[in-house]
């Protein structure tokens, strides 16, 4: 029998505990301190004065149109591209896929200067739409397409992961029901996967309200048509810190609240959310 | 008349099997987990396409890989009862029952009255509303079978109908499904592990062992005349080669069996026969029957099992191989006081041992 080294288990043991428990702590400390920074940093009443403000108010309505029409629209565009994925083998389906995730990892100025490059005056399209007599840079609608082209993956991929995991076995009982392939799409396959869809709805909604770099490469920073939340603060911080807080404090608590609530209805941001009912459950 | 000769390879397995069913007589197909029984109902479904065959129902022909011919399965009409039911847990009982109505494009009027028919046909009424996991096992069944006939199919499949229910509600819902499908006049296929299911439903009976038909036959001649020890086996029954030793005086017949001798009554011509006997005509002792005119064999006890579902009746395991099984009650076994290892003796009378070619 071999018998454990008493003392150097207690170090590893001990050591290993107090090491997890201290590294744990400092991230926990790295991430609340400066949310902290940004409650303390305003008395309520300044911040009440601060949302009374016309400009602030401005800001705000517009990330909030802008970032629910982007997920409106990544909704429209996104689940049938996310259906095709997840049900059908085609040629080509890697590259589509990898197109469909690139947006996530390049940087957003990047994708910006790639929007401009493709719409702006200068841009692939830009004569086409100019000709049509539609300039999209610097306007509202920028701003969407901005929203867009960032936010649409992570609908794309919880719609589509939410989709895969429908039962086969439910699939196959529409199939002998007389129910064709979009019928049992719309009926079957969408409703199964709905925690998924709402998720993934989130997340691009989440996302689009705070994306900055591809806003301001591609639409730029003017009051009133393109200067969103996260812009708005940036440009803030040099002038208004009272300002430049309240708005972040209202970012910050609508994320903190979207998480919880999906939390609450049990769908986590990395755990796959609960499948829906796999099979009736036999007897009871 | 439903005809099908199909073809299938799923890795390593490999089924290939014929089949033929009318609508007077509900097909069963039995076997172990594994033998391909759900395959054959997905094929003929089709939910899933033969590598190669043909299925056709009457005239109308579904599948003949030979001449390319397919039907997808939305435009078959199959009512198919997978197995724990598959209901769509997100509508309600109604709507599941709805369903293939909407799907097949009926006007909404015609749909709901069709549905109310069905749910007071199969006594869903106070349940239209609920959801498949407030329902219990039996009710979801009832569902199911709702949803199944809304089309009034003309070939119905049942993917072990029971094996979702628990042993107390079983009872009750295998006499309410007999009756169901007995006053039904499609063609119906039902698929099940379990032989007692088989000889209950199954006005013919096709034994399937590893993706291959081991007998058909309709439920006497599974019984009196099981062609392979398989078939015995899964018909809890012992069979047994036996060749003819000596004949008569009047009809006995004295066999040579991998047990011994056993001595019978009847039997047609030839010296190469089968040889049964149903576990429940054996009677054990722990002395030799002295002087009895019983077959008497004689082995160590390999194993007691409790029958399903009350373990009232225990099987008792007879080795050495081929095994012999004696079922009686569990209160005989308890006065004898049986247990494994123990040396016993089987005994039976000539006339409850069948004969055949």
């Amino acid at each position: 029998m071999i018998r454990p080294d008493g003392r150097r288990r207690l170090w590893l043991e001990t050591g290993g505990r107090v090491g997890a428990l201290a590294l744990a702590g400092l991230l926990g400390a790295m991430i609340a301190l400066p949310l902290a920074g940004i409650v303390l940093r305003v008395s309520p009443a300044a911040m009440l004065r601060q949302l009374a403000d016309p400009g602030v108010r401005q800001t705000l309505w517009l990330s909030a149109g802008t970032s629910v029409t982007a997920t409106l629209i990544s909704l429209l565009l996104g689940l049938p591209m996310a259906g095709l994925l997840a049900t059908r083998s085609f040629p080509g389906k890697r590259v589509i896929e990898v197109l469909m995730d690139l947006p996530m990892v390049i940087p957003p100025t990047v994708a910006g200067f790639a929007l401009l490059m493709a719409f702006g005056r200068v841009g692939l399209l830009g004569g086409t739409l100019s000709a049509l007599g539609i300039s999209l840079p610097f306007t509202t609608a920028a701003v969407v397409v901005a929203q867009v082209f960032m936010s649409v993956p992570f609908l794309v991929g919880a719609a589509r992961a939410g989709f895969a995991s429908v039962d086969p076995r439910y699939l196959d009982a529409a199939a002998t029901l007389r129910a064709g392939e979009v019928y049992t799409f719309l009926r079957v396959r969408l409703p199964l996967a709905l925690p998924s869809l709402i998720a993934g709805a989130a997340m691009c909604w989440a996302r689009a309200l705070g994306e900055f770099g591809a806003t301001i490469t591609f639409a730029g920073n003017m009051a009133g048509t393109t200067r969103t939340v996260p812009l708005d603060v940036y440009l803030l911080l040099q002038e208004n810190l009272d300002a430049a807080a309240t708005l972040s404090l209202v970012l910050v608590v609508m994320a903190a609240v979207l998480l919880a609530g999906m939390r609450q209805a049990g769908l986590g941001l990395f755990a796959p959310p609960r499948a829906h009912g796999s099979a009736a459950a036999p007897g009871r | 008349m439903l005809t099908a000769a199909l073809q299938r390879r799923v890795g390593e397995f490999a089924l290939e099997c014929e089949l033929e069913a009318n609508a007077a007589a509900t097909l069963v197909l039995v076997g172990e987990s594994g033998s391909g029984k759900s395959t054959v109902l997905r094929l003929l479904a089709g939910l899933l396409r033969p590598d190669a065959g043909r299925v056709a129902l009457g005239n109308r022909v579904w599948c003949d890989t030979s001449r390319a011919i397919w039907v997808p399965a939305p435009e078959r009409p199959v009512g198919y009862v997978p197995q724990d039911y598959a209901l769509f847990p997100h509508l309600s009982a109604a709507e599941n029952i709805a369903f293939g109505l909407r799907a097949s494009g009926m006007d909404r009027g015609a749909v709901k009255r069709r549905t109310a028919d069905l749910l007071d046909r199969f006594e869903l009424t106070d349940l239209a509303g609920r959801r498949p996991h407030d329902l219990s096992g039996g009710q979801q069944q009832r569902v199911a079978l709702a949803r199944a006939l809304a089309l009034e199919p003309a070939l119905l499949l049942l993917d072990e109908p029971l094996s979702a229910l628990d042993v107390e509600t079983r009872h009750a819902v295998r006499t309410e499904l007999k009756r169901l499908l007995a006053g039904l006049s499609c063609v119906t296929v039902l698929v099940t592990h379990a032989p007692m299911e088989a000889l209950l439903f199954g006005d013919r009976i096709a034994v399937l062992d590893h993706g291959r038909i081991a007998q058909v036959g309709d439920r006497l001649s599974l019984l009196r005349e099981p062609r392979t020890r398989y078939v015995a086996t899964l018909l809890g029954l012992n069979l047994m080669p036996g060749r003819v030793l000596t004949r008569g005086p009047g009809e006995e017949v004295v066999l040579a069996t991998p047990r011994g001798q056993v001595m019978a009554v009847g039997g047609g011509p030839g010296d190469d026969l089968f040889v049964v006997v149903s576990p429940d005509q054996v009677t054990l002792s722990l002395e030799q029957p002295a002087g009895s005119a019983r077959n008497v064999l004689s082995g160590e006890i390999d194993e007691i099992l409790p029958e399903p579902p009350y373990g009232e009746r225990l099987r008792v395991v007879i080795g050495p191989a081929p095994a012999f099984v004696a079922e009686i009650t569990a209160r005989a076994a308890a006065h004898l006081g049986l247990t494994v290892g123990q040396r016993v003796h089987a005994s039976f009378k000539a006339t409850s041992v069948a004969i055949y070619a």
